[in-house]
């Protein structure tokens, strides 16, 4: 019977997720690591440079995030907030007008404090933000594969560099279905894809301006990382502090029931 | 001089003579007698004062700092989660409470069904409890839309607006309980009242009352037998054992403890469980002209959002929606009247036969399915899935004066086994 209980907790707890973004463009996994205190550090760093001034942190806290990513105050107000007259124990506000974003975007531009939670995840943030491309018949002439005529320009395309939609080199694929690589090189052999074949192997349809970006693909994709891993943090603030309470509590209870259930053990002993 | 016990004796001989504090506690605990074999499914009910308890607690809490404005409530939650001193736990401990308490309510109510809980003499017992899964679903409901989330707003608009396909007064209804033309700051500030004013106060009594009923004819058993049909010399049953301490210590204790085992697990470590506690779209504050992608209920409602969307076409001059409406009462209504379907002369599944058996366990998997669809799209294949599942939910209820009657049920016990 305990079993069966073990087993209904279970279904309950692990349910499958079905509710997910509504883009089909694969989005890539992103692991966010809390305990990089550096990583988040650099996010928060990228996120005032660059998203701060159209997106706020609006149920987010100076003085909190000072704390929790291991800033000194004093240093935090010196390079992270811009406006002499905020204090630290301020909400990261900023200081765009709804409707005037909205004439500018057509739509204001969201606060992003929850935003993973929203997506369900990190996932979509880290893809999002690596997958602008130029499209010329839009407004801030990029679009984007994962949120199609998104009313956002590719603030960080200095970094990042161009890319436009084509054909990139991607490893041949073997009739077994494994992808050739040279025996002598160990290189991948290639050949040239374009548009939805690349899809359907799992590429990004996207190719870089070589040269055009200040960050090499891997420095950008760092950058990006610790940008959705700071946002990853505001999501929940608390989530550290909550997974290392839980493991108490739980061993805990678990300490408590062995007696429980001994202490119970004698009193069924009574009339069974 | 008198001894601490004497001094003990007498303070409660006094306010015996005045209030029945003795009496009820023997009544109600040390000499309520509870059939000795009970097994695992009977922890449920604790389970759900325990829950129960939970949500008042919590819910107190989170009243002091949450704001029942349209402009204020989302915020404020996240003021809850972020500057109160372990605000995050408070609201945690009562959105997974949420999901728990439904948890064990149908888990309570499928053993009841299991084991003829219902039957004469506890046809109250079973009504009182169907009146508290009532007042519960209204209670769920209420709470859901105070976060001001867009999923709240939406599944908010999507359930009042069902009001408005009752023919002749339906719209002026929508409009009367939203007090609005649209779901607004009105409608949340009524909902905040009747979550933590009134549906609370309901709940308190009906939970009361069905207390005080089971007590008065006494708990079944998964034999079904009678136990106070064999009582010894001082009119004790000779198969039950007192309440308290042998039930609330020995098997109570045990179960709550692994239930908060698991409680705090999915509180801690999963708290908007992949979507399903939490929804998604939740993190983003009511947006009357943004509709989430998929409109979907909580889970502990979409057995019954699904029958209400299998109705796929108008009759009799009135909508598919109407029909969809009285469906959804209609999967909820019939609840009620179960004790006086069931026609066997046994109480408990052991003792019945195959088709009580089989018809069970198509209600459980059809409700499972149910449960499913209405957390995805609808396609044409899962609408007629919904409408098979739909129809074996009710012949589950329908059939049942007819299956348990003619089926040939195994001879009962003279005392409890086990």
């Amino acid at each position: 019977m305990m079993r069966v209980f073990l087993v209904l907790m279970a279904s309950w707890l692990f349910a499958p997720v079905v509710m997910g973004a509504s883009s089909t463009y694969p989005l890539d996994p992103m692991a966010p690591d809390l305990n990089d205190k550096a990583s988040l550090q650099r996010g928060l760093q990228t996120f005032m440079n660059y998203c701060f001034g159209c997106h706020s942190l609006q149920y987010q806290r100076y003085k909190r995030t000072a704390e929790d990513l291991g800033i000194p105050e004093d240093l935090m107000l010196e390079h992270i907030v811009f406006d002499p007259d905020v204090r630290i124990g301020e909400l990261m506000k900023n200081a765009m007008s709804p409707d005037a974003s909205k004439n500018w975007f057509g739509a204001p531009p969201p606060d992003l404090t929850l935003h993973t939670q929203l997506k369900g995840g990190p996932d979509w943030l880290y893809t999002y933000m690596r997958t602008f491309y130029i499209d010329e018949s839009r407004p801030f002439g990029v679009n984007n594969l994962v949120f199609e005529n998104v009313g956002m320009p590719h603030v960080l395309m200095d970094l990042q560099g161009i890319q436009r939609k084509g054909c990139r080199q991607i490893p041949k694929l073997a009739k077994n279905g494994g992808e050739m690589m040279d025996p002598l090189t160990h290189e991948y052999i290639t050949e040239e894809k374009c548009g939805q074949d690349l899809l359907d192997r799992g590429y990004a349809p996207l190719a870089l301006e070589e040269g055009s970006g200040k960050l090499s693909p891997e420095e950008y994709d760092q950058v990006i990382y610790d940008l959705t891993n700071f946002l990853y943090y505001t999501g929940d603030p608390s989530r550290q502090d909550r997974e290392r309470i839980g493991v108490y509590v739980i061993l805990f209870l678990a300490f408590f029931y062995v007696f429980a259930r001994l202490l119970g053990r004698e009193y069924e002993k009574e009339y069974h | 001089m008198a001894t601490i016990q004497e001094s003990f004796k007498n303070m409660m001989d006094w306010v015996d003579d005045r209030l029945p504090v003795t009496h009820t506690y023997e009544k109600h605990m040390s000499k309520y007698y509870a059939p000795k074999n009970f097994n695992f499914w009977y922890i449920f009910g604790v389970l759900a004062t325990v829950v129960l308890v939970n949500q008042l607690l919590t819910g107190i809490w989170l009243t002091m700092s949450y704001v029942p404005t349209g402009e204020g409530a989302f915020a404020s939650v996240e003021y809850i989660m972020r500057d109160v001193d372990y605000g995050w736990i408070l609201r945690y401990m009562h959105s997974t409470g949420a999901s728990a308490f439904f948890v064990v309510v149908y888990l309570h109510m499928f053993r009841g069904l299991m084991y003829g809980s219902y039957k004469k003499p506890r046809e109250l017992i079973w009504v009182l409890g169907m009146l508290i899964y009532l007042a519960l679903m209204a209670e769920g409901f209420f709470g859901y839309l105070l976060p001001w989330g867009n999923m709240s707003y939406w599944g908010a608009q999507v359930i009042v607006s069902l009001a408005g396909a009752i023919p002749v007064v339906g719209e002026e209804l929508a409009v009367w309980v939203r007090g609005d033309f649209n779901m607004s700051g009105v409608t949340l500030n009524r909902f905040f009242a009747l979550h933590v004013v009134l549906v609370p106060l309901v709940l308190l009594v009906l939970v009361f009352l069905h207390i005080l009923a089971l007590h008065e004819v006494g708990s079944n058993n998964p034999d079904g037998v009678e136990i106070k049909d064999k009582v010894d010399d001082n009119g004790k049953p000779l198969d039950g054992v007192p309440f308290h301490p042998y039930y609330t210590i020995g098997h109570d204790l045990p179960g709550i403890v692994l239930f908060l085992i698991i409680f705090c697990a999915v509180m801690f470590f999963y708290p908007d469980g992949g979507g399903y506690l939490i929804e998604h779209p939740n993190y983003e504050p009511a947006d009357p002209l943004k509709t989430p992608d998929l409109i979907a209920p909580v889970w502990y409602y979409t057995p019954f959002y699904s029958m209400l969307r299998a109705a796929t076409f108008p009759l009799f001059g009135l909508t598919a929606k109407f029909w969809g409406l009285v469906v959804m009462a209609g999967a909820i209504a019939i609840l009620f009247v179960v004790p006086w379907l069931d026609r066997s002369p046994v109480r408990s599944m052991r003792y019945k036969g195959l088709p009580s058996k089989i018809m069970l366990a198509l209600f459980v998997i059809s409700f499972f399915i149910l449960g499913y669809l209405g957390t995805v799209h609808p396609t044409p294949g899962r609408t007629i899935l919904a409408q098979v599942c739909t129809a074996v939910y009710f012949a589950y209820f329908l059939l049942m004066p007819w299956y348990t009657s003619v089926e040939k049920t195994k001879p009962v016990p003279e005392r409890v086994t086990g």
